[in-house]
């Protein structure tokens, strides 16, 4: 027991890559048993990473060093940097792992039978291994060339996971393509960035590069690339026009994992800001570009979803409309962080405010794209002109898209609205305008979801939906597993900002402690 | 106490509140319940008046999809045009937004 | 002087894949923008190694007496490479699906995906 706990670091990441390798072989001998399996490998991750969070919340974060031994190395020559790759969890890291590991789970049980029909399952089911392996890796590690590895590893197999239907039209192989072009840019200049570290600096480990970082001209530039190609990876407002493309052609439960995938990319946003630069850059601007790119994507995103016809669309411009959120409170974290006194009285609370909503952005918004592939799975259409009167037929799949429907509104008691309560009030010191336009919006977002369930739901059966029955119970199993998660954070979101977002966001802010777990080591 | 979560302003229980919206609403169906005398069922009372047409069929009076909000985006067509416009769907495009972010960002990173 | 012009060549090949990406339309052509950062990407690591004296680390076959680099960059950009071929094959695959699809390969009709 002890031994699983002191690997468990390795053995999330080693569980899924493995199996993704080993996914070919077991789909040539057993098609059948082939989505349980896959589903017993992301169950066993998922109960790993809630062990190994359970440890990091009590005792403190967590190193681990591949290759054994202490964190540090000394060369013949004298020279002790630490060298080899470290994962370093801290309490940021382990509440996004947690996310990735439910929702890489729920999309395997949900996949059973939404892809039985599909061929290729094996390919499907290792690289959508792989992603939850990449997300993992970003989320833990510790190097920030690791990093590099990382993104590039899941943002290859989401592209393929994307194009994955494109056996009968064009649409996802265009997604895909657009994804990966979008992608490598942001990937090479990621390594740019670590280019202009290692020139500078000689050493990969974040925490080391933050306990020598200088801020100098080219750590400027490395800063601009870094936040730049992240918040663009997290799809913000205007480099926001991949995710639609993206989040519609893909496979309902692949969509859900995206969410989590670019939420990955938006924890490496805070990391870059908070562990990496903290005071030393200028948080003012940095932290205005931050909350500008947020209100943007906010009201743009929110804005071109009315609009839109075909649901996954909508509610992937939900997704960057939902992301504005996120930055908004972060970026008024990061304005004041250099402000002591402005920081304990409404950052850390916007901040808390806004990692929550990380969280319930991923449970609420992964539910209702899980919703939407229930459509698609018995109507086979995304046409919401196409779609009516389906409460008639599909009673649960109608219950957990009021569900959903309701957290992403911010309608108490879900736990969208405690989320978005605590950006409003917090930033409400900061900037009245701001938590005005996020009240806005979040009207918007109520009423464009009153049009999709007013379009797909309600009036009466449809001539051609006569014979629509309810969806497959793996695929209501993950529904309501998401429902319950959010039903439960609504009721309770105190306990989870105090035992899971709080210590989150302290080691976002605390950069000495950041940088002394590793340095203590040498 | 348990469900209270402080919100930089105030508190927020969702416990209590779903009490009191239990509450409410149970105020709500005893009162309705009461009933009102002048209803009379089967008569042309309950039936909707549409300045005096005839009703028309659910299945046809369905609004889809593209009609709801008509009348939103036809006020703001001078936001939603230019708007639209910019969504081109190119992925020439897609990079030159990233690259004109990222000039922005280093002027005003460079300026201050 | 002459030791910048690795960085000058890094920020042309950088500014000739950012021409390509935004300017051409061909979907192949694409790809070969992205590699061409990619190349630059790697040119810039490939500099960083290098130090004035130094031989490349293998240590079989170093000279006595003489400094061997820390192998870190070159290291570091075999890995990118590698990713870099995956990236490629995969980019030109889909290229290769979208013309068998649409039946063309111009940005400017590659996009029925919009707004």
């Amino acid at each position: 027991m002890s031994s699983i706990l002191t690997h468990s670091p390795a053995l999330v990441m080693a569980l899924p890559l493995l199996a993704a390798f080993l996914t070919p072989v077991v789909g040539r001998f057993n098609r059948k048993i082939l989505g349980w399996f896959i589903s017993a490998i992301l169950g066993l991750t998922l109960g790993i990473t809630i062990l190994m969070a359970i440890q990091i919340l009590t005792n403190g974060s967590m190193i681990y060093v591949f290759g054994g031994g202490d964190a540090g190395l000394t060369l013949p020559s004298g020279y002790t940097v630490p060298i080899r790759i470290i994962f370093h969890i801290d309490g940021m890291g382990i509440f996004m792992g947690l996310i990735t590991a439910v929702v890489s789970f729920l999309a395997a049980i949900y996949s059973l039978s939404f892809m039985q029909k599909e061929s290729g399952l094996e390919k499907y089911y290792a690289l959508l291994l792989l992603l939850a392996t990449g997300m993992f890796g970003m989320e833990f590690t510790g190097d920030i060339f690791n990093f590099f590895v990382f993104l590039e590893i899941a943002s290859i197999s989401s592209v393929a996971l994307i194009a994955f239907r494109s056996n009968f039209s064009g649409e996802p192989a265009e997604a895909g393509f657009k994804y990966m072009v979008v992608s490598s840019i942001s990937a090479l200049m990621v390594l740019f960035a670590i280019g202009l570290f290692y020139g500078q600096y000689d050493v990969l480990n974040m925490a080391t590069i933050a306990s020598v970082m200088q801020f100098t001209q080219l750590d400027k530039i490395a800063l601009i690339l870094l936040v730049t190609v992240l918040s663009m990876k997290a799809g913000s407002v205007p480099m926001h026009m991949w995710t639609p493309d993206a989040y519609s052609e893909a496979p309902a439960a692949i969509t859900m994992v995206l969410v989590a995938a670019s939420q990955a990319s938006l924890y490496a946003l805070f990391r870059v800001c908070f562990s990496l630069y903290n005071i030393s850059l200028n948080t003012v601007t940095i932290g205005w570009i931050i909350i500008i790119l947020g209100v943007l994507s906010m009201f743009i995103g929110v804005t071109m979803a009315i609009i839109q016809k075909d649901i996954k669309r909508l509610m992937a411009y939900h997704a960057i409309s939902q992301t504005g959120y996120m930055l908004l409170g972060v970026g008024v974290g990061l304005a004041v962080l250099a402000n002591p006194v402005a920081l304990n009285s409404f950052g850390i609370k916007a901040m808390e405010g806004s990692i929550f909503h990380i969280m319930n952005h991923a449970m609420y918004k992964g539910l209702l794209f899980l919703t939407a592939g229930a459509l698609f799975y018995r109507t086979g259409t995304r046409d919401l002109n196409k779609m009516g009167g389906l409460a008639n037929n599909m009673f649960y799949t109608t219950i957990f898209f009021i569900i959903g429907a309701a957290a992403i509104a911010g309608i108490p008691p879900f736990n969208g609205f405690a989320s978005k309560l605590m950006i409003y009030e917090s930033v409400y010191k900061f900037n009245p305008l701001l938590s005005i336009i996020a009240m806005l919006v979040s009207i918007l977002t109520l009423a464009s979801f009153v049009k999709v369930f007013h379009s797909a739901f309600l009036g009466p059966k449809l001539e051609q939906y006569k014979k629509v029955q309810e969806v497959p119970k793996s695929m209501l199993f993950a529904m309501a597993t998401l429902a319950c998660i959010i039903v439960l954070f609504g009721l309770f979101p105190d306990v989870i900002v105090k035992n899971l977002v709080h210590p989150a966001v302290m080691a976002l802010i605390n950069q000495t402690n950041y940088t002394a777990t590793i340095l203590g080591g040498i | 106490m348990i469900g209270l979560l402080e919100t930089g302003s105030g508190y927020w229980n969702a416990i209590t509140w779903v009490i009191m919206v239990i509450a409410v609403g149970a105020a709500v169906i005893w009162l309705r319940n009461h009933g009102e005398d002048k209803y009379k069922k089967d008569t042309d009372q309950t039936k909707p008046f549409l300045s005096g047409n005839p009703e028309i069929s659910k299945e046809d009076s369905h609004v889809s999809a593209s009609h709801i909000y008509w009348g939103f985006t036809e006020a703001l067509k001078h936001y939603y045009q230019p708007l639209i416009k910019l969504h081109t769907g190119n992925i020439n495009d897609y990079s030159g937004w990233i690259v004109l972010v990222m000039a922005i960002i280093f002027i005003v990173v460079g300026v201050s | 002087m002459i030791g910048n012009f690795p960085y000058v060549a890094v920020a042309i090949l950088i500014g000739l894949g950012f021409y390509t990406l935004i300017f051409k339309k061909n979907l192949i052509k694409i790809a070969i923008g992205i590699t061409l950062i990619e190349c630059g990407a790697n040119l810039f690591l490939i500099t960083l190694g290098y130090r004035k004296g130094s031989v490349a680390p293998i240590y079989t076959q170093a000279p006595e007496g003489m400094n061997m680099v820390l192998p870190t960059p070159q290291a570091l950009t075999l890995t990118s490479i590698v990713i870099g071929v995956a990236t490629t094959a995969l980019i030109l695959s889909i290229a290769m699906i979208i013309y068998k699809k649409y039946g063309t390969i111009n940005t400017d009709e590659v996009r029925r995906l919009k707004e």
